[in-house]
C-alpha cells in the first residue's frame, strides 16, 4: 500500500488580536490507502484543524500536505468531509442535499437519470430512501448526520474526512452509527481520517490512533496501532483484554501523560 | 406589530389548550357514556361550544380596543366641535363608499381611484428599489470591497428625510406624479439594501465551507446557498421598505397634487370636510395593515426549520 496522505513539518500559526497563536508544531504524519485513521487528544488540541488541513480549508504556515501524490492546494471533492453539525442545507430535501455533491463531480461524465440512481443509492448505503424527499428540519439528528455521511460518500471521494462526525448525537444512537460506519467503510474501503473525543469510537472504528499533545504548539505524542480483527463486533469486543488494553492505552496518554488542567 | 404577533402567539396556546379538553372529553366518553351513539352528538356539541369559546377569546380583546378607542374618540369630538365624532364619519363614509369609481375631472374622482392612484405609484416606485436595492444588497453582503465602497454613500444618504428628495424629482422628471415615485424608490431602498447585505453577510460558515469543499461554482454559491439563506432577511427588508413606501406617499403626494390618498387628504381639508380626513386616515391604516400582513404570509412561506 502506498502512503497515500501525507504530512510534513506542517505547522499552523493563526493570527488572532493577541497577536499570533501557534496552534499546531511540526505534524508528521502518513497515511496508507484504505487506512482508517482516528485523530484524538483534548479540545483544543488542534485536531480538527488538522483535518481542516487537509480538506484545503486552511492552509498550513509552513509545511507541506500531499493527497495521492499531489501537495493540497484548497478544497476538492476528491477529499470529502462530513462536518461535526451535518452542515446540510435546510431548505433542500435530503436527495437535493446529496445531488448537490454528486452533480458537482459527475455532472461532465455522466447524464441526469445517472446522477440521480447515484443519489439514491448513496441514500440507501445509508440506510434513508424513505426520508429522501424529506428536508433537514423534519428529521433526527442522527438521520442528519447520515445524510452528511451519504453526501460526503456519493461523490467516491480518495479520502473521507469525518470532523467529530458523532460528537453531537446521543450514546445509543451514536453507537448505531458507528456500527454502520464500520459497514459502510468496509464495503467502500475508502481511506479514512476522524477526529473524535471518544477513546471508545477511535478504539472500535481505527486501524491506527494519533494521539495530540495539548495546545498551543500541540504536535503528535504517540501512534498507537489498533491490531484488532475486523469485522469487529462491539458486544464482543466489551470482554475482549486486547480491546480494553489498546483503550487502556489511550486513556494512560490522555489523562496520565497529557492530562489537562480543566 | 408586536401586539398582532403576541395576539397569535396566545390564541396558538388558546388553541392548543382547548384541543387538550377535546381530547380528555373525547377520550373520557367511552368509559363514561357506555351506548355507542349518543358518543357522536356529544362530541360535536362539545367541539362547537369550545370553538365558540376560541372565537370569543380570539376576538374580545381586539373589540375592546376598538370600542375604547371610537368612545374615546366620541368623547374628544364632543368636546372639541370642529372634529366630527364617529357616527357622522360613519356616514360619510357610507357615502363614499357607496360610489368609490365616480370621476368627475381631474380633481374630483372616488375613493376607489385615490386609493388604486397611490398603490400604483408605491408599487411602481417600491418595485423599481426592489429590483436595484435587492441586488446590490446581494453585491455589497458578498464583497468585502463593494461594502467598504457603498458604506459611506448609503450611511450619507440614509438619514435624509424623504421629503427632502422631492424637488430633485420636480426637478429632474418636470412632472409631478415622477417625482412622487421618485420619492417612494428612494426612500423604500435603503432597507431592501441594508437587510439584503446583512442576510448575505450573515450565511452560515459552515454553509460556506460545504460549498467550499464541494467546490460550487459561484452561480450555484447564489442559487443553493445564499440566495435562500439571505431570503429571511430580504423579506424583513422587504417589508420595511413597503412601511416606508405607505407612510411617504401620503405626504408626497399632498405635495404633488392631482390625484391619490395624499391629495385627497389636503383636497378635503380645503374643503374643510374633515369627516372624510378621518375616512382617508382609516383607509390608509387599513391599506398598511393589509400590505403588512400579505407580506408576512409571503415571508412565512420561506420559513426554514
Amino acid at each position: 500500500m502506498e502512503k497515500y496522505v501525507q504530512l510534513e513539518q506542517v505547522s499552523m500559526k493563526f493570527q488572532t488580536k493577541k497577536g499570533s497563536f501557534e496552534a499546531l508544531r511540526n505534524i508528521d504524519l502518513s497515511i496508507e490507502q484504505g487506512e482508517f485513521v482516528s485523530i484524538i487528544g483534548h479540545s483544543g488540541c488542534g485536531k480538527s484543524t488538522v483535518l481542516n488541513l487537509i480538506a484545503g480549508l486552511l492552509e498550513p504556515t509552513s509545511g507541506l500536505l500531499f493527497c495521492a501524490g499531489r501537495e493540497i492546494a484548497g478544497p476538492g471533492p476528491e477529499r470529502a468531509v462530513v462536518f461535526q453539525n451535518h452542515s446540510l442545507l435546510p431548505w433542500l430535501t435530503c436527495a437535493e442535499n446529496v445531488y448537490l455533491a454528486v452533480e458537482r463531480v459527475f455532472s461532465k461524465t455522466e447524464n441526469k437519470q445517472q446522477m440521480l440512481e447515484r443519489t439514491a443509492a448513496a441514500l440507501e448505503l445509508v440506510g434513508l430512501s424513505h426520508a429522501a424527499e424529506k428536508r433537514p428540519g423534519e428529521i433526527s439528528g442522527g438521520m442528519k448526520q447520515r445524510v452528511g455521511i451519504a453526501r460526503a460518500l456519493a461523490m467516491e471521494p480518495k479520502v473521507l474526512l469525518l470532523d467529530e462526525p458523532f460528537g453531537a448525537l446521543d450514546a445509543l444512537t451514536r453507537a448505531n452509527l458507528q456500527d454502520e460506519l464500520m459497514g459502510i467503510m468496509a464495503k467502500s474501503g475508502c481511506t479514512t481520517v476522524m477526529v473524535t473525543h471518544d477513546v471508545d469510537e477511535a478504539v472500535l472504528l481505527s486501524d491506527r490512533i494519533v494521539m495530540m499533545t495539548n495546545g498551543p504548539a500541540a504536535t503528535i505524542g504517540e501512534i498507537l496501532s489498533v491490531d484488532l480483527e475486523r469485522p469487529r463486533k462491539r458486544l464482543d469486543l466489551a470482554e475482549d483484554p486486547h480491546y480494553n488494553h489498546l483503550r487502556g492505552e489511550v486513556l494512560r496518554f490522555l489523562y496520565e501523560r497529557h492530562a489537562k488542567a480543566a | 406589530m408586536s401586539a398582532v404577533s403576541i395576539n397569535e402567539q396566545s390564541l396558538g396556546t388558546i388553541m392548543k389548550s382547548e384541543h387538550t379538553v377535546i381530547t380528555q372529553a373525547a377520550a373520557n366518553e367511552p368509559v363514561a357514556v357506555k351506548p355507542a351513539p349518543v358518543k357522536v352528538p356529544i362530541e360535536r356539541t362539545f367541539a362547537v361550544a369550545s370553538g365558540m369559546r376560541i372565537a370569543l377569546k380570539w376576538l374580545l380583546p381586539p373589540m375592546f380596543g376598538l370600542m375604547l378607542f371610537v368612545s374615546l374618540w366620541a368623547l374628544v369630538s364632543y368636546q372639541s366641535p370642529g372634529l366630527p365624532g364617529p357616527i357622522p364619519t360613519f356616514h360619510s363614509a357610507v357615502e363614499v363608499f357607496s360610489d368609490p369609481f365616480y370621476q368627475n375631472g381631474p380633481n374630483d374622482q372616488g375613493i376607489g381611484w385615490n386609493i388604486l392612484a397611490s398603490l400604483q405609484r408605491v408599487g411602481i416606485g417600491f418595485g423599481m428599489a426592489a429590483l436595484i436595492g435587492i441586488p446590490l444588497g446581494f453585491i455589497i453582503g458578498r464583497f468585502k470591497f463593494m461594502s467598504d465602497m457603498m458604506a459611506p454613500v448609503i450611511s450619507l444618504l440614509r438619514p435624509v428625510s424623504p421629503l427632502a428628495w422631492l424637488p430633485i424629482g420636480l426637478l429632474v422628471f418636470k412632472a409631478a406624479s415622477p417625482a412622487a415615485i421618485w420619492v417612494i424608490f428612494v426612500s423604500s431602498i435603503w432597507p431592501m439594501i441594508i437587510n439584503t447585505a446583512v442576510g448575505v453577510s450573515k450565511v452560515p460558515q459552515d454553509y460556506m465551507n460545504v460549498a467550499r469543499v464541494l467546490n460550487l461554482s459561484e452561480w450555484k454559491i447564489f442559487t443553493k446557498i445564499l440566495f435562500p439563506s439571505a431570503l429571511p432577511y430580504m423579506m424583513t427588508g422587504v417589508r420595511l421598505s413597503i412601511g416606508v413606501a405607505w407612510l411617504v406617499i401620503v405626504a408626497a403626494e399632498m405635495l404633488t397634487g392631482g390625484v391619490g390618498l395624499g391629495f385627497w387628504v389636503w383636497d378635503e381639508w380645503n374643503n374643510l370636510n374633515v369627516e372624510h380626513i378621518i375616512i382617508a386616515i382609516f383607509v390608509v391604516g387599513i391599506v398598511g395593515l393589509l400590505l403588512e400582513q400579505f407580506l408576512i404570509l409571503l415571508a412565512k412561506r420561506f420559513q426554514y426549520e
